[in-house]
């Protein structure tokens, strides 16, 4: 086999891997807490890359520098898709908790619709390109076939956000509440826990996860329509699946494997069936091991 | 929750505390839509539009809407007692007179079906053809029915047993001349055979694990059809279906068009026929045992592996037959026609008439599919409406249009006193 080859796949999977999990911790996150696949969360990714173009899209008028319009866009679009995630929570799951799980997904489900189609309708229904401003950094510019600046700053970003949330959630107070309502929700609330602010709270991180990953994704790949969260997202749950679901690093890791495993995939065998992977491995590992790689919870009550 | 005694009318909403807390939604929303609502940029030309009267319209609409849904959840949070008298006032309504009164169930049964034949008559072909339509996804909701409605699994990749139906006709005809009238039954079949193919491996599954991976499934069907392209011709899809005939008697257009609108017609009365016997039949009632515990109806003896095996096949032959007849109407396929999202809006037809309930899943497809097809303005907004019905539905009326009336065995109490 070519060795170099095979190193730019391995590159090329770490890559899609951190893109993946930048996803897959805000997902992660939100099913620890309210055992809720947030089927919206890929679109509040998606708003988030909206935003942040736009954002651009007004800034380069001013002529600003790029890395300044780039983090102002950042900013704005985390402020903003936190709102969304903060919103739909209110509006959406909140008044479902007591209800089946079957409705809330159903919820979820229409929620992820709506949004789809209000950017559609609001915005456009054609790819737009999306301008790549992140940062150059000359030593990689010249293994360019290896990792280019965006890659790195994609990889870097997702280690850091690992390292924060993990941090936030061990050795935080409000980490410590998220863990207690994770846990037993009744039995948080009888401790003094305000358990609405701590899914609140929860919706918000994940959401500004989201949205950071959205804009420097979209800066990787180039362009964004309205349907780039969907499958993002799906991809994304599948990871935090594989990782152990409701476990930061298992996100981390599970992205990984899965970035891997269709990097390999339509390098080795054939790029058509990229998706078809990811789910034929998820369809694997819920089987084998339905807890997944790091998971530690009990796989009776979710299986 | 606590004054549970106190009546909750639309009036007692008209206080200066509630219109602050509208204004505070309405631009709370406002701000929230502000960039991708009002503003437009082209990244190409480098153009900024901007629409302010957006805004405004925004802020209008959530102002009023916001009333409506607090008031809505604070009668949904009042509990039990005006939903009973809802319901009860419903079933006096609706169900009892139509369904136990025979003086008045018979005439109506005579009037709809004379209405249901003399549509395609009097009416243009192309109406016929929506009404075909939306007779296919009644056929196809009542199908998802049994798995989501009567089974209680979520199930996402509901459409990829419809591209095997109309696959499977499809291919069958192109390369062995299969007719319509015998691909029906091949179709049917090899849809069950992939239910049960999905239903092995997600037999451990539950609730949302189940949905990710039905999900998956339906995916994975259009992607190897999109891109398999020796076996189904691709992206490009076959075209030339013939449509279905009657021993060699040929039929112009519009005269084939009345005749799948009938065929449409018997599939759809078998149906629900086999439907009403279904779910009270034993294997019905385990369904729904299983659908409300598993844990417990196993514990009663339910064979629960047979029982989702069963549902999943049994799901699917519907959507397989649907296919075929899909196929056949519109002469061509291609795998853009089953994506993810015509599942979903088989899902939303079923929640929206109500889960377990066949009328409502009846009413439910021929509002969705025929409002849009008449009301050209709001076809635009149509999958946005859908996604917000579907949140609401799931808050305020978790049982759809016409919820499904349990099942209540009661012993003959009068008779029992008498004696």
């Amino acid at each position: 086999m070519d060795l170099t080859y095979f190193f730019e796949l391995l590159l090329g999977g770490l890559t899609r891997g951190s893109i993946y999990a930048l996803l897959a911790l805000g997902y992660t996150m939100v099913y620890g807490i309210i055992q809720l696949i947030n089927f919206a969360h890929g679109e509040i990714y998606m708003i988030g890359a909206f935003t942040a173009l736009i954002v651009i899209g007004v800034l380069t008028f001013t002529g600003m520098n790029g890395i300044a319009i780039i983090l102002i866009a950042i900013v704005v679009a985390m402020v903003f898709s936190t709102g969304y995630g903060f919103t739909m929570e209110k509006l959406a799951y909140k008044p479902l908790r007591r209800a089946p799980r079957l409705s809330a997904l159903i919820s979820a489900i229409g929620m992820s619709m709506f949004l789809q189609n209000y950017v559609l309708l609001a915005q456009t229904p054609d790819f737009l390109p999306f301008p790549n401003l992140l940062p150059k950094i000359a030593r990689l510019e010249q293994a360019e076939s290896l990792m280019n600046s965006s890659q790195f700053t994609i990889l870097v970003t997702t280690a850091g956000v690992m390292i924060i949330l993990t941090f936030l959630i061990k050795f935080t107070k409000i980490g410590k509440a998220m863990r207690a309502t994770s846990q037993d929700k009744t039995m948080a609330m009888l401790s003094g826990i305000n358990i609405n602010k701590v899914i609140s709270f929860t919706f918000v991180v994940g959401s500004a996860t989201a949205a950071l990953g959205g804009v420097l994704i979209s800066s990787h790949t180039g362009q964004i329509n309205y349907y780039i969260g969907f499958i993002a997202g799906i991809k994304a749950f599948v990871a935090a699946v594989l990782g152990g679901i409701g476990s930061i690093p298992g996100a981390v890791l599970g992205s990984l494997v899965l970035g891997w495993t269709e990097s390999f995939g339509t390098g080795y065998i054939s790029s058509d069936y990229e998706d078809v992977f990811a789910f034929i491995f998820l369809i694997a590992i819920l089987i084998f091991k339905p807890s997944g790689i790091l998971g530690k919870t009990s796989a009776g009550d979710k299986v | 929750m606590s004054n549970v005694s106190t009546e909750i009318k639309p009036t007692s909403f008209l206080s200066f505390k509630e219109l602050k807390k509208s204004l505070f939604t309405a631009v709370w929303f406002m701000i929230l839509t502000l960039p991708i609502m009002v503003i437009k940029v082209n990244t190409i030309e480098n153009t900024v539009e901007w629409h302010w009267n957006r805004m405004v319209f925004v802020g209008l609409l959530i102002f009023f809407g916001s009333w409506g849904w607090r008031y809505l959840l604070a009668r949904r949070e009042m509990g039990p007692r005006p939903r009973k008298a809802e319901s009860e006032r419903k079933r006096f309504n609706l169900t009892a007179i139509l369904m136990e009164r025979k003086q008045v169930r018979t005439p109506t049964i005579i009037i709809l079906a004379v209405m249901v034949i003399v549509f395609p008559f009097i009416s243009s072909m192309y109406q016929t053809n929506i009404m075909i339509t939306a007779l296919n996804y009644i056929i196809l909701g009542l199908g998802l029915n049994i798995v989501i409605g009567l089974g209680g699994m979520l199930h996402l990749g509901y459409i990829a047993f419809y591209a095997v139906g109309a696959y499977s006709y499809a291919l069958l005809n192109y390369h062995f001349g299969v007719s319509f009238w015998l691909a029906l039954p091949i179709g049917a079949g090899l849809s069950a055979i992939f239910g049960i193919l999905l239903a092995i491996p997600v037999l451990r599954l539950r609730g949302d694990y189940l949905a990710i991976v039905t999900l998956g499934f339906g995916e994975i069907v259009r992607i190897i059809l999109e891109n398999w392209n020796d076996f189904s011709f691709g992206p490009s899809g076959i075209a030339n279906i013939p449509r279905p005939g009657l021993f060699g008697i040929d039929f112009s257009l519009p005269q084939v068009t009345t005749f799948i609108y009938f065929i449409m017609i018997g599939l759809v009365v078998f149906t629900i026929f086999l439907m009403i016997r279904l779910e009270n039949s034993r294997l019905g009632r385990a369904w729904v045992a299983m659908r409300e515990d598993e844990v417990a109806s196993r514990a009663m003896g339910i064979d629960i592996r047979k029982n989702k095996l069963t549902a999943f096949s049994l799901g699917a032959v519907w959507a397989g037959m649907a296919g075929v007849v899909f196929a056949s109407k519109t002469t061509f396929i291609n795998p853009a026609s089953f994506t993810i999202w015509e599942s979903v809006m088989v899902l939303s037809i079923v929640v929206l008439g109500g889960m377990g309930s066949i009328i409502g899943i009846i009413i439910a497809a021929l509002i969705m599919i025929l409002l849009p097809e008449y009301l050209r303005a709001f076809s635009e907004f149509r999958m946005l409406l859908f996604g917000f019905l579907l949140v609401a539905m799931m808050v305020f009326r978790p049982g759809g249009l016409v919820p499904a009336k349990r099942k209540v065995y009661t012993f003959p109490q009068e008779e029992a006193g008498n004696e």
